[in-house]
């Protein structure tokens, strides 16, 4: 089962809950796909990584060949073409990589050449294969680095899948839910979590994917993400506390799970509230 | 010559407007003719490249000059290529822009910010 993990803002957990929960169980497969700032790899601390580029295909124009029609300007709905004092200008940052412009143009003018953006990194972190993907900073788009990690030959090998979103609710953690069974949503206690737990709830029901709530970092007192969780009638997964402790073994890069008991009963008893709530959603949408 | 000016709205008193690509009007005018046209901008919610496709509008009608608030990176090198020179506006109507334009009381835009691309 592919299980996504994700959060409406930086720092809310997500890390901390897709690695401990892949620490918890006996063969899982990690996938960090917040592609900009990769920081799971720093608790998992994996070996044997193999490395592989990833490149998306850019458009370059043949001078002699353009005649300057302009139908691959009026195509790019990113405007990421122009044409200029007789010269076809390519925006590489803008392009999307679509490959229409090369398809389209009349005098076979355009052709399409490689550019690395990025890459994803597969290693070992004993009972975990872990799966990064680094997209190169400058680099607009971390879609096509998401899209190879989920095409990943390791990824559902295994009887669980843990995707690392990256944070927010816009087209990169789109990629990353896409294919994923379920979705645990990490919340904070405060007024700027809920608004921000309220942003992955509409994109999870707008893809309509079965989800529960974490809610994390949590103290005695009110906690408007759990009253939104109540009063929107949805499942809250687990609460994990705020803890200096966590905070300590969390800040020198370790996995609480594998430091100390008492946390690995929290993710044992929160990974079996998930499978069971998989199963559940699974059997009733056979 | 022919200039371009960003507007709010399609009035010679309406407001210079502050970005380039995302203006919802353009202000093409003749200094010489005194005669002005407000062309509609369909790249307002284009989901990236609007200064690029600006530029674009820009260029393909043989503008000299542009006044802009502010212009980036991509709109400049397309702006650049069509042998465009780029002022920096003052805060105010479009009327006024072109006044010390005429006047020759506005500098060449000399910061051209990153886009802001809809990835």
């Amino acid at each position: 089962m592919k299980i996504a993990v994700l959060s409406g803002k930086g720092g809310t957990g997500k890390t901390l809950v897709s690695v401990n929960l892949a620490a918890t169980t006996n063969e899982s497969v990690y996938i960090d796909c917040d592609v900009e700032e990769p920081n799971g790899h720093l608790f998992f601390k994996p070996h044997n990584v193999s490395k592989k580029n990833i490149s998306v295909k850019i458009p370059t124009a043949d001078e002699n060949l353009c005649n300057g029609c302009r139908k691959c300007v009026e195509f790019c709905k990113f405007n990421a073409l122009a044409y200029i004092n007789k010269k076809l200008i390519v925006f590489n940052e803008v392009c999307h990589s679509c490959g229409g412009c090369s398809l389209l143009c009349p005098e076979k003018a355009i052709s399409e050449r490689e550019k690395i953006i990025g890459e994803v990194q597969t290693g070992v972190s004993d009972n975990v294969t872990v799966i990064t993907g680094i997209l190169n900073t400058g680099e607009a788009s971390g879609v096509p680095i998401i899209k190879s990690l989920l095409d990943n030959e390791e990824a559902g090998k295994r009887e669980y899948t843990f995707i690392d979103c990256p944070p927010g609710s816009a087209c990169v953690v789109m990629e990353s839910i896409k294919d994923a069974d379920y979705c645990i949503l990490v919340a904070e206690p405060t007024l700027f979590g809920e608004h921000n737990l309220n942003m992955v709830y509409e994109l999870v029901k707008l893809f309509n994917k079965p989800f529960g709530v974490v809610l994390n970092k949590c103290l005695d007192g009110e906690n408007p993400s759990e009253k939104f969780c109540i009063d929107n009638n949805i499942k809250i997964l687990g609460k994990i506390p705020f803890d200096n402790e966590i905070g300590k073994i969390n800040s020198n890069a370790l996995i609480l799970v594998r430091e100390n008991e008492k946390y690995r009963e929290i993710f044992s008893s929160l990974l079996k509230i998930v499978a069971k709530e998989v199963e559940y959603e699974t059997a009733i949408n056979s | 010559m022919k200039i371009a000016i960003p507007a709010e709205d399609k009035s010679m008193d309406a407001s210079i407007y502050e970005s380039f690509g995302r203006s919802p009007y353009i202000l093409l005018y003749n200094t010489i003719t005194k005669e002005g046209e407000f062309l509609d901008n369909k790249a307002v919610v284009a989901q990236g490249g609007a200064g690029v496709r600006m530029a674009q509008v820009v260029a393909d009608n043989g503008v000299k000059s542009l006044i802009t608030l502010r212009c980036g990176e991509n709109a400049e090198k397309a702006l650049s290529s069509a042998e465009v020179f780029i002022y920096k506006g003052i805060q105010g109507t479009v009327k006024q822009n072109i006044k010390k334009f005429i006047a020759e009381e506005l500098y060449l835009l000399d910061e051209f910010h990153e886009g802001f691309h809809g990835h």
